[in-house]
């Protein structure tokens, strides 16, 4: 089953490294990961998207709560919580397909972010399976280059993960 | 107070009462041993290898409760350090490890002696730290001694650069420490707590199930207390060994791979297992699913949350420090106005009698051919139980742990986790300058004793007297054994052809050497060469050459799929 952790943990070289390499050391399932700063410097938040049996993601989350360098780790999944991804995709749009993937591109509020006489680089955000649905929904043979940058992870309402 | 990098580093150690540190210098540690030189509260100890230094501090850490330490160069002196290092992180062995490395402004730039220390050692520290500015030091080796000796234990790396040591700084060794990322659990749950002793009150079959949790957390006087008050029968892991103790009547001996027929089958057959310390690994429950028992419930406690329901899933989880949580359990007890089904317990007593009945570490110990187990026995005896024993790892220390009774906890020194040859010469150093008027034998044999044969040199060096029970049967004994009942007799590579001639080079290291051919020599040579105090004695005993330990549990099969001697073959 598909999880997606959220972990606050000290902005410190090497502090990615030690998230990366407990997963590739234990052989856990990696789908995603994004990490940057908070508005507080000294810590990052990080979202790692993985799947497994909630026995692994149990130790998953247990094992990360044992690095030094991680303050919290949260399932997302134990309550409600919103998750965002950016896509910027560049298609072939020429002739009668420009049309087209205007269209699909306004369905899905994408937005073309650069133009030329025969591409088109649309921004789309939303939950990954959405950017997906977004892929599917276009000719697969007019796709150029897909940048995704991975799930991003929030909780509901007034919940709220700090230090 | 303005001091070099290198200075502070060895205030910080002087600080933490630090009394040996084990090390071999090179190019990047060069200002740390100049300072190390200019003062002698912290002593030295030169190794003839980095590995050397290694096994030796996690030895004197395993010996005597204290955070051991070591120093070492960059480059090569911390790739040689590496197996120690995972040694004592798979023990959860407390250790700070001082590792020089190339100046800053070359970090990255393929240097002389470079490597990556950091990244090398991540997967097999408890948690590691490059040290880029000279005022960061102190905190940072301050943050490392807490961590290593916190909640589960383990070794803690500082890198310092070449440069960083040399530069000034203003010193002042930070009292407190509090760390927002980093807060060990202590106090077990109470209502788990509650809960776990009420289970253990309605136990018709119970177990107690200990592991070097219990000597690492010092916690073997109350594991006792709490056996003793029960009644119930208790067994020790590989690592748990003296945490309860060996000779006692509720001993039914070490389980595991090659544990007695009787702690195996009771952990098996019990209605509420205990287990402590202990993280239900491969060598010590077999297959987990041959493992599981319907109706068996399992009460957990251990300080490391991810140990719990890792390998078996469990009932009654207990996170904290044992001696904490068992003090809390024991007022229970003693509170507790059920008691245990005496007639239930005197049915469970009398099945573990039965079991025991077969005698299980039944060898034949006539002939002509010394056996290994027989050295074992003697070596009990004539040590009156009492030495320090270390070992390295094979059938050797397979028969050391079935055969010398531990009554007390850091006796035992072995690599349990890791499995590393070469672990007994250095760690029985390390043992005796924790506790030098200890007895302190390694029990090895002649493969694994090879691998930090160099040794020898240091314990002539520092004077120390430790006693060497080589059991030589010309092959890599564990191995012979795998590839006897699970190769079809084929034996690839585990014959060594061209062994030294120890007694010579015992000699050549300024020992005593002796070998001893004949059973009858067993004991005399024994006493002989624990009368000497003052000098390591090398004893090669010819053992039998085929000789295999039993019981035995093929790796992937079930606990009480037991071969229990030639018989079962």
């Amino acid at each position: 089953m598909r999880h997606i952790l959220s972990l606050l943990l000290e902005n410190e070289a090497g502090a990615l490294s030690r998230v990366a390499g407990l997963f590739s050391a234990r052989g856990y399932n990696i789908e995603s990961l994004t990490v940057a700063p908070t508005e507080d410097p000294t810590l990052s938040r990080m979202t790692i998207v993985t799947s497994g049996s909630d026995e692994v993601v149990e130790q998953i989350t247990k094992q990360l709560n044992k690095l030094i360098d991680v303050v919290k780790v949260f399932d997302l999944h134990e309550g409600h919580h919103i998750e965002r991804e950016l896509m910027l995709v560049k298609v072939r749009a020429e002739g009668k397909d420009r049309e087209e993937l205007k269209r699909t591109s306004d369905i899905f509020r994408g937005r073309i972010i650069d133009v030329t006489d025969r591409t088109y680089t649309i921004e789309l955000t939303g939950p990954s399976d959405k950017l997906d649905a977004f892929l599917e929904a276009i000719d697969r043979g007019l796709i150029l280059e897909t940048v995704r940058t991975g799930a991003s992870g929030i909780g509901r309402g007034e919940w709220i993960l700090r230090v | 107070m303005r001091l070099t990098g290198a200075e502070i580093t060895i205030q910080c150690l002087q600080e933490e009462g630090v009394e040996y540190v084990f090390g071999y210098p090179g190019g990047a540690v060069l200002h740390i041993y100049d300072a190390l030189f200019n003062q002698d509260k912290v002593k030295h100890i030169l190794v003839r290898h980095e590995q050397a230094a290694l096994h030796a501090a996690d030895a004197y850490s395993r010996a005597s409760g204290r955070t051991g330490v070591a120093l070492v160069t960059s480059g090569p002196g911390v790739t040689n350090a590496v197996t120690g290092i995972a040694t004592a992180y798979m023990d959860s062995i407390p250790m700070v490890i001082i590792s020089g490395q190339v100046p800053t402004p070359a970090i990255g730039l393929d240097a002389f002696q470079e490597v990556d220390t950091v990244g090398i050692t991540r997967p097999c520290v408890k948690h590691n730290f490059l040290v880029k500015q000279v005022d960061e030091l102190a905190l940072t080796i301050r943050k490392a001694f807490y961590v290593a000796a916190s909640g589960r234990p383990g070794p803690v790396l500082v890198d310092i650069p070449k440069d960083v040591s040399q530069q000034m700084a203003e010193f002042a060794y930070p009292r407190t420490i509090s760390m927002r990322s980093y807060a060990p659990v202590t106090k077990g749950h109470s209502g788990q707590i509650k809960k776990a002793v009420h289970m253990l009150m309605e136990a018709r079959r119970p177990m107690i199930y200990a592991g070097g949790g219990v000597i690492l957390g010092d916690a073997a006087p109350a594991l006792t207390r709490l056996v003793k008050s029960l009644g119930y029968p208790c067994t020790n892991t590989l690592m748990g060994l003296g945490g309860f103790p060996g000779t006692d009547p509720q001993f039914v001996g070490m389980l595991g791979m090659h544990g007695t027929y009787e702690a195996n089958l009771a952990m098996q057959h019990c209605d509420v297992l205990l287990a402590v310390g202990a993280r239900f690994d491969d060598r010590v429950i077999g297959n987990p699913q041959h493992f599981y028992v319907e109706g068996r419930r399992i009460i957990h406690v251990d300080i490391d949350p991810s140990s719990i329901s890792k390998r078996v899933r469990v009932d009654v989880p207990i996170v904290g420090n044992i001696n904490d949580v068992f003090d809390e359990m024991q007022k229970h007890i003693d509170a507790s106005t059920v008691r245990p089904d005496t007639e239930a317990l005197r049915d469970w007593w009398h099945q573990i009698g039965e079991w025991r009945s077969r005698d299980c570490l039944r060898y034949d110990a006539s002939g002509t051919i010394i056996k290994p187990q027989y050295v074992v026995e003697k070596l009990y005896e004539v040590t009156g139980g009492d030495a320090i024993v270390t070992s390295d790892v094979g059938q050797h220390q397979m028969w050391a742990a079935q055969y010398y009774k531990f009554d007390k906890p850091r006796r035992w020194l072995n690599s349990g986790g890791l499995g590393t040859m070469g672990f007994g010469l250095p760690a029985a150093m390390g043992a005796q300058l924790a506790h030098p008027d200890a007895t302190v034998a390694c029990v090895t044999g002649e493969a694994s004793i090879q691998m930090c044969i160099q040794e020898l040199s240091t314990c002539k060096q520092y004077h120390l007297p430790v006693k060497i029970i080589n059991l030589n049967n010309r092959y890599l004994g564990m191995v012979r054994q795998w590839q006897q009942i699970l190769h079809g007799n084929r034996y690839s590579e585990s014959y060594m052809d061209a062994l030294p001639d120890f007694v010579k080079l015992a000699e050549s290291y300024g020992h005593v050497g002796v070998r001893v051919e004949n059973p009858a020599d067993v004991e005399p040579a024994l006493r002989e060469a624990f009368a000497l105090k003052d000098r390591v004695v090398f004893m090669d005993f010819m053992t039998d050459q085929t000789e295999n330990v039993f019981p035995m549990v093929k790796a992937g099969q079930g606990l009480t799929e037991m071969l229990l001697g030639a018989e079962d073959l």
